[in-house]
Formats: C-alpha cells, sequence, structure tokens
C-alpha cells in the first residue's frame, strides 16, 4: 500500500451521478483506487454497483462528475488504446454465443491492436481456461453446452486473456461451489499481486471480500458509506457496514427496497 | 381533462415520430459509413452473406414460384372476360418484375432477416454481449451492423433478380402446361415485352428493402429492452416496422421509376 501514496490514482471517481429516468442510481460517488491493488465494492443487490464500473468503462455515461484513470480524464484520449487497458468479467459472462470457448477468450487477440497469430491465440486461450480450473477439452465447445458456472469462468479467463493493467470484477464467484469460488477468489488474488494488475471486484460473498480486497467501498443509497482497508472493516462502527457484512435482516437498510 | 389535451397528444406523438425518424437517420448514416471504414471482418462478412443470401433461397424461390403461377391463373380467368387471354405472359413479367418480385422478397426477407437479426442482437443486448464487445475494442456497429447491411444490400437485389426469373417460371409452367400455352412462344413474349427499366427498378427495389430489412432489424436489436419480453419487443417492432417501410418505399420508387 506504500506505493499508492506518491503515485496518482489507477481509479479516481469525483461527485459521479447517473440517473435512469426518475430513478436516481448514482448521486455523487467519490472513490479513488490505487494502482496495483484491489478494490471490492460491496453493496446491495440494485445499489448501482454495475453502473459505476460501467460508467468507468464508458459503457454508460454519466450525468455529472468525473473519471479519470491513470490521471488522465477518459473522456480524452484514443478510446480502443484506453480500452486495451481494461478487462472486464460481466455479471452473466456476457460470452458469444456464436464463437467456440477458446475464440470467447482469445477475442481480443484475433483481431485489433493486440491481434497475433491464430495458434498462438489458441495457445494463450488454452493456459487462460487451465488458470480459472478448465481443461482444454471445453475449448472447442459452445458457450451454451457449459454449466453456468463454467460459462462464468470462461468469461473470467476472457478477462484477463490479453494480461489487462486494470481488471473489473462483477459477481466473479456468483453460482460456483465454494471450492470452485476459493479458486477464483486465489486467481483474482494472484492477478493483483503477481502481474500487478489494479482491480475491482463487485461481490456479495463475505469470504471473497475478505479473500480479495485490499480495500473496500460500500456503496448505498447511490454514494459509498464507507471505504477503507479491508482489516479496518470489522472494526468499523459504521451501521450500514455492520449490518451488511454481518447480513443482518434489521438495522439502517431496509430489507424490502 | 383540458381543452388542449388532444392538441398535446398530436404534437407528443409527433415529437416522438420525428425523434425516432432522427435516430433511425443517425444509426443508417453510422452503419453506412462503418461499412467503409476499415476495420473490416471478413469473418462476420462471409456469414452475413451465407446466412441473409444464400440461405434464403429456398423461401425466396418457393415464394416467387407459386406466386408467378397463381398470377399466370388470374391473368388468364381475368383476361378472358374481354378477350385477353393472351396478355399472360406479358403480365406475368411486368408483375413478377416490377412489384410482386421486389415486394413479396422484401416481406420475405423482413419475415426471415429482419426478426432473426432483431431477436439475435437484441439477446446479445440483453445478455451483455453488446458490452462486453465495447470493452473488447470491438465496435458493434462496426462488427455485427455493418456486415449484416452490406450483405443485405448486396444480396436482397440478387435474391429478387432470382426470384423475378423463378415468378415468370411459375407462370410459364402453369401456362404452358394446364392453360394450352406454346413454350417458345411465351418465353419470347416475355423477353421482348420486359424493357432495361423494369429490371434495374426490379433490383433497385431490392436493394432499397434489403437495406430496410438489414437496418430496422439492427436498430431494433441494438434499442431493446430488457429481458425476454423486452427481445419479444424488439422482433415485433423491427419486422413491423420492415414490413411498412417496404411498403411506403415501394410506393415512392414506383413512383420514382414509372410516373410519367
Amino acid at each position: 500500500m506504500t506505493k499508492a501514496a506518491d503515485t496518482p490514482p489507477m481509479i479516481a471517481l469525483t461527485e459521479v451521478a447517473k440517473a435512469f429516468g426518475p430513478k436516481q442510481v448514482l448521486r455523487g460517488v467519490d472513490l479513488s483506487v490505487a494502482r496495483g491493488t484491489s478494490m471490492v465494492i460491496i453493496g446491495g443487490s440494485g445499489t448501482g454497483k454495475s453502473v459505476l464500473l460501467k460508467c468507468i468503462l464508458g459503457l454508460v455515461e454519466p450525468d455529472a462528475g468525473r473519471i479519470a484513470v491513470d490521471g488522465a480524464d477518459i473522456n480524452e484520449g484514443d478510446r480502443d488504446a484506453f480500452l486495451a487497458r481494461f478487462g472486464m468479467l460481466f455479471q452473466g459472462g456476457a460470452l458469444f454465443d456464436s464463437l467456440p470457448v477458446w475464440q470467447n477468450v482469445a477475442f481480443r487477440l484475433l483481431r485489433g491492436q493486440l491481434r497475433r497469430p491464430k495458434a498462438e491465440a489458441r495457445e494463450i486461450a488454452i493456459e487462460k481456461l487451465r488458470r480459472v480450473g478448465l481443461t482444454p477439452d471445453v475449448a472447442d465447445a459452445f458457450p451454451a453446452e457449459l454449466s453456468g458456472g463454467m460459462q462464468k469462468r470462461v468469461g473470467l479467463a476472457r478477462a484477463i486473456a490479453a494480461d489487462p493493467e486494470i481488471i473489473f470484477f462483477d459477481e466473479p464467484t456468483t453460482g460456483l461451489d465454494p471450492i470452485m469460488a476459493g479458486v477464483i477468489n486465489d486467481l483474482i488474488r494472484e492477478i493483483v499481486t503477481e502481474m500487478g494488475a489494479t482491480a475491482m471486484t463487485i461481490t456479495h460473498d463475505m469470504t471473497s471480500v475478505r479473500a480479495i480486497a485490499d480495500t473496500v467501498a460500500m456503496l448505498h443509497d447511490g454514494v459509498i458509506k464507507w471505504t477503507g482497508p479491508v482489516s479496518q472493516m470489522d472494526n468499523s462502527p459504521d451501521p450500514y457496514l455492520q449490518q451488511f457484512i454481518h447480513g443482518r435482516a434489521t438495522g439502517p437498510i431496509a430489507a424490502v427496497r | 381533462m383540458s381543452l388542449t389535451a388532444p392538441l398535446a397528444l398530436i404534437g407528443r406523438i409527433t415529437l416522438g415520430l420525428l425523434a425516432a425518424v432522427g435516430r433511425v437517420s443517425i444509426f443508417t448514416g453510422r452503419a453506412a459509413s462503418h461499412i467503409l471504414r476499415p476495420p473490416f471482418y471478413p469473418r462476420e462478412i462471409l456469414s452475413a452473406f451465407i446466412g441473409i443470401g444464400w440461405l434464403s433461397l429456398p423461401v425466396v424461390g418457393l415464394t416467387a414460384v407459386f406466386t408467378g403461377a397463381a398470377l399466370a391463373l388470374q391473368i388468364y380467368s381475368g383476361g378472358a372476360r374481354f378477350n385477353a387471354e393472351a396478355v399472360v405472359p406479358q403480365i406475368v413479367a411486368i408483375g413478377m418484375v416490377r412489384e410482386l418480385g421486389p415486394v413479396l422478397v422484401g416481406l420475405m426477407i423482413a419475415a426471415r432477416v429482419t426478426s432473426s437479426i432483431a431477436a439475435e442482437i437484441a439477446t446479445m443486448k440483453v445478455t451483455e454481449q453488446i458490452d462486453a464487445l465495447t470493452t473488447l475494442s470491438t465496435n458493434p456497429m462496426k462488427y455485427l451492423v455493418a456486415p449484416r447491411l452490406l450483405a443485405a444490400l448486396v444480396t436482397v437485389p440478387l435474391l429478387v433478380g432470382v426470384g423475378d426469373i423463378i415468378g415468370i417460371f411459375g407462370g410459364y409452367t402453369v401456362a404452358t402446361s394446364s392453360l394450352g400455352f406454346n413454350p417458345g412462344s411465351y418465353l419470347t413474349n416475355t423477353v421482348n415485352f420486359l424493357e432495361p427499366l423494369d429490371v434495374i427498378s426490379s433490383l433497385a427495389k431490392g436493394c432499397a428493402f434489403g437495406g430496410i430489412s438489414a437496418l430496422m432489424g439492427c436498430y431494433y436489436g441494438m434499442a431493446s429492452g430488457r429481458g425476454a419480453q423486452g427481445v419479444g419487443t424488439a422482433t415485433k417492432g423491427s419486422v413491423e416496422a420492415a414490413a411498412v417501410l417496404i411498403l411506403a418505399a415501394n410506393f415512392l420508387l414506383t413512383g420514382a421509376f414509372f410516373s410519367v
């Protein structure tokens, strides 16, 4: 965490707001993620966690606020070069069902700026599949032939295929058995510590939070209610955070939302 | 309810309509520009040519052959009322080439291609595949829309040409087998009667209807709402819009080509 102090944050959000029609989802989010660290965002369903990640990627345009990646505003500079720095695991996997698994994983390596020979791309794809606990024989299957958990892991392999600097994981362990969830948690941790990537993860799984987070941010009511190192999470007196991490039905967060 | 409410409603509908026209126009411009600008995706383009062009041949052929055959029967029995049975070859030719060929092929393409494009792209939208494409530095307009639009612009006129020929063949078969026409003179009459402008207008209509079909499928797919219902609504809307626009465009093009 010491390296974070002297360099600008990898991702910095200032007063980011977004509404969909009458529904105000984000009401001024301030958040910064230091380079090479793993930030986990927690919060109830429908509180805008996915929207927040999509705002950073430019998939959703915020109504107000400023987002900077590596010190530069996301609306400036070359879009392709900007996106080439990112990997993203979508909540439902978002695999392209017209392409076999290995071409999904190697999608970025088969076209555009990061293009390389087909055989090499396939080799990288199979290596990434192995890292997420999948055997090479799934490489030629189509996404629809795989179970939900397997699809998720293929999505994860695709997110890390081009060794991105910044990786977003939207519920990486949802739908996985506890052992596979453990494998994925270790993998995310490894990507951050070994490859030096910056990660932002959305999860509801508190085991995951403890396994992968350097810092935790809790999103509630469109703002960051609490943020801090994972080690301070349990000692924080914040009632919202305590209710969430202990999964209590009663507290400041209404059970009916 | 105030007295001005109906006026406000008319205003709202008009504004909504104009906004939709604007959105479709912008979408069309963007899609067309992506056909011309690299990078190109040859594999996507090839698969669109096969899916939209080649695989539509059976339905186009069947539609045309039955229409041509029915047309021959109608002209024969209708013409008999004023002793004009002999014009079957000419009317079948002009009817198929100028109107029925392009319109029916266009409508079959709207049913077959527009619906499938809309459902596929809408499902991709709903399952975040469109977002995934973008994050993988691939422009969905270029990767999904441009190949389909290009394929439709090129293959639908060809399909219309094939449909025209098969339709005339359908009329020919009925006329020569059961209406007592001489095969040789039927074909001579057909060929001599048709003018280049008839064929040009037919192919031009095919091109326009192909463009409409692909654009409506892509536009509605990309604008799809959430969930299974969103996909259903997008698909339905795309076919309705394509069919109505094809018929409207047909009227305008017929006017442009043949009004005196």
